[in-house]
């Protein structure tokens, strides 16, 4: 074989190598970005925060950002318990999660279709009923004078209740009521976790999870009436120094 | 028959007051009278306010003093020990609850002699085998900081210790026989140490005094002590179980061979281009080293690289698994590892770590290790890294035997040697916090 053959194969396995060597870096490039910084959260929660509706980790993303930062700080500060977010949260600063917060609200991702209720249509009417009117006698507000009528939450801190995995909504309401969910004082949705009978946790989650979220649904941006109760957790808050 | 026993309970009643005088003049050695020394000599100014801060930071007296979200340095916070919890007391300037009513010598004799202001001997959880070594003018500095805070009322929650430890007879004893305070003519009198130079000496003052470095990065025997101050030869954190490896060993964390800027970068932005800072060693960082002046971050690092080294355990020749793509560990780094820390383990700079030729991948202790795949975490936030990249836990996606095998698997690739993990070594890590 004439020389200048070799030269050029040697060439083209030399540009070969180099050529994949790009590709297999560009395939694993790590970006300069939130979403790449991010890469923590969206194992558990879903890729850009996202959570189907059929596990337990609950969708972040579109949520008001005002809400996550709130719930952030509150892992790290322990007002919420769950080891794995304090240990993740407990070295960020309040500027970080600041930012955290906000990248996750500017999401803009469909929701999962909702899970099918799995219970009866007494229990469902229930919920239904709690969330749409509340319940005077026992003073619990409807759900929907404060995470407002699409359910959606309401900008800045107010979070939305559908479009959330049901056994998510049950260890929540359940945790407000036993008292291991904390918000800052005056907790208003302990108050009302703890008006709730055990058997109204579980027609509301039933009921809230089999609710279709619509496409571009958005926090909404306030609500027509003034808050039935005095709530802590509408201001942000922040401590790290 | 009677007059012996008389003697002898006679001969021990002797040897047990003996005992007693002997413990209490051990405990009281060298110990100022504060009543002598009590008329504050020192006037508080904004300069000496600004410095006592600045060497809180150093001493890191908030990681304990403060419960995380709460008022800073009104104490509380819980210091879990073998021996029992440990509760840090309010600090801010408060006469009932706080030391409002501290003097100066007061402070001093706790910092010096860890002896409280009503005479009440302190536990080591806070360091005073360390502090001892911090000169009279920074105790009256951080003093004076203390006394600039807001005070707070909130009163001190009472230690949980079991006895005997509850005792102060007990405490007297350990302290007996495991503390000593330093000499006054600090910050050294040693004499080789005292040819080494002024930012040597400096170093030491940090490292084994305010740092109280060795308060982690040490060994514990029985009863809780450490050898002395020198010692930073790795310990396993009680309770927390995470190590704080050697910093005199070459497999661990010694800095010997490190360029002193990248110590210091470490020190002040929690990552490096040589490793990034893990575990407790975070809250060191975000809390302490990351707020200290260039000139002092090189002071300790001339220090950590100057100290003497313990010989290199030569690894005995055995059988490794050789690594494969396709054995499960290999699988497992496939899917889970590969996006971030890259094919060869080489990590992306100012990102994520490389774990080829990693000592905190193939260091013998391997619980840090576990540590990091199941809970995953965050480099601390700093003001030299105000965005750190995140790893997500593992804990509720791999079983231990799975978080073996991919251990396993990085421990012996890309020219790592380091013995396999087994399970049982991962189902120790788990779930302790």
């Amino acid at each position: 074989m004439p020389i200048p053959n070799t030269k050029f194969f040697n060439a083209l396995g030399v540009s070969l190598t180099l050529l994949s060597a790009a590709l297999a870096h560009a395939a694993s490039k790590v970006e300069d970005t939130m979403a790449q910084r991010m890469q923590a959260c969206t194992g558990c929660h879903g890729p850009q925060g996202r959570a189907a509706s059929d596990g337990y980790y609950p969708r972040i993303a579109g949520k008001p950002a005002g809400y996550l930062y709130n719930q952030l700080v509150s892992f790290r500060d322990g007002r919420r318990h769950y080891a794995l977010m304090t240990n993740l949260l407990a070295p960020l600063t309040d500027d970080y999660l600041r930012e955290i917060a906000a990248h996750f609200a500017s999401l803009d991702v469909p929701y999962p279709p909702p899970q099918p209720a799995t219970t009866s249509v007494d229990l469902l009417t229930r919920g239904e009923t709690l969330v749409l009117r509340g319940d005077a006698a026992r003073k619990i507000p409807a759900c929907v004078q404060c995470h407002g009528a699409a359910l959606m939450g309401v900008a800045p801190a107010i979070p939305a209740i559908v479009g959330m995995p049901r056994d998510y909504l049950n260890a929540q309401l359940g945790a407000w009521r036993t008292g291991s969910r904390h918000a800052n004082a005056p907790d208003c949705m302990a108050q009302v976790a703890q008006a709730l009978a055990p058997g109204d946790i579980s027609a509301l989650s039933q009921w809230l999870a089999a609710q279709p979220v619509a496409a571009g649904a958005k926090p909404a941006a306030a609500l027509p009436d003034p808050l039935p109760m005095p709530c802590g957790g509408m201001a942000p808050t922040g401590s790290k120094p | 028959m009677k007059r012996a026993l008389i003697r002898i309970a006679l001969v021990l009643l002797g040897l047990g007051l003996i005992g007693i005088a002997s413990v209490r003049w051990l405990n009281e050695r060298g110990e100022e009278s504060v009543t002598s020394a009590s008329v504050s000599s020192v006037a508080s100014t904004p300069a000496l306010v600004a410095r006592g801060a600045y060497l809180a930071r150093a001493g890191n007296c908030m990681g304990c003093h403060t419960v995380q979200g709460s008022a800073a340095y009104a104490g509380g916070r819980g210091v879990p020990t073998p021996f029992g919890t440990i509760y840090a007391p309010n600090l801010t300037p408060d006469d009932a609850t706080g030391l409002g009513a501290w003097s100066q010598a007061e402070f001093w004799r706790a910092l010096h002699n860890g002896r409280a202001r009503d005479g009440r001997l302190l536990y080591p959880a806070f360091p005073y085998p360390n502090y001892t070594r911090i000169t009279r003018d920074d105790s009256d500095a951080i003093h004076a900081y203390l006394r600039s805070l807001p005070p707070v009322v909130q009163a001190n929650k009472p230690h949980e210790l079991p006895f005997p430890f509850d005792q102060q007879a007990a405490l007297a004893v350990w302290r007996a026989l495991y503390f000593r305070a330093a000499e006054p003519a600090e910050p050294s009198t040693r004499e080789a140490d005292a040819a080494r130079g002024a930012e040597w000496q400096r170093g030491a003052y940090l490292v084994e005094g305010l740092g109280h470095c060795n308060a982690c990065h040490a060994s514990r025997n029985a009863l809780g002590a450490t050898r002395n101050t020198l010692d930073l030869a790795g310990g396993l954190i009680p309770v927390q179980n995470w190590y704080a490896p050697s910093l005199t060993s070459a497999n661990e964390a010694s800095v010997a061979g490190w360029d002193t800027g990248h110590v210091v970068a470490l020190m002040r932005t929690g990552i490096s281009a040589r490793g990034s800072v893990s575990g407790p060693m975070r809250e060191v960082v975000a809390g302490s080293t990351q707020h200290l002046t260039e000139p002092d971050l090189r002071a300790m690092a001339l220090y950590l690289k100057a100290l003497p080294q313990t010989a290199a355990e030569v690894a005995p020749a055995r059988a490794m698994p050789s690594p494969s793509p396709d054995s499960p560990g290999g699988k497992l780094y496939e899917q889970n590892c590969v996006q971030c820390h890259g094919e060869q383990g080489e990590g992306v700079a100012g990102a994520y770590p490389a774990l080829a030729g990693s000592r905190a991948v193939t260091m013998p202790v391997t619980v840090n290790l576990a540590h990091m795949v199941l809970e995953g975490g965050f480099p601390p936030a700093t003001a030299g890294n105000p965005r750190p990249y995140g790893m997500p836990p593992f804990a509720t996606v791999l079983s231990d035997v799975e978080v073996a095998q991919l251990l396993s698997h990085l421990r012996a690739s890309w020219g790592n040697h380091a013995a396999p993990v087994s399970a049982l070594d991962v189902a120790r890590s788990r779930g302790v916090r």
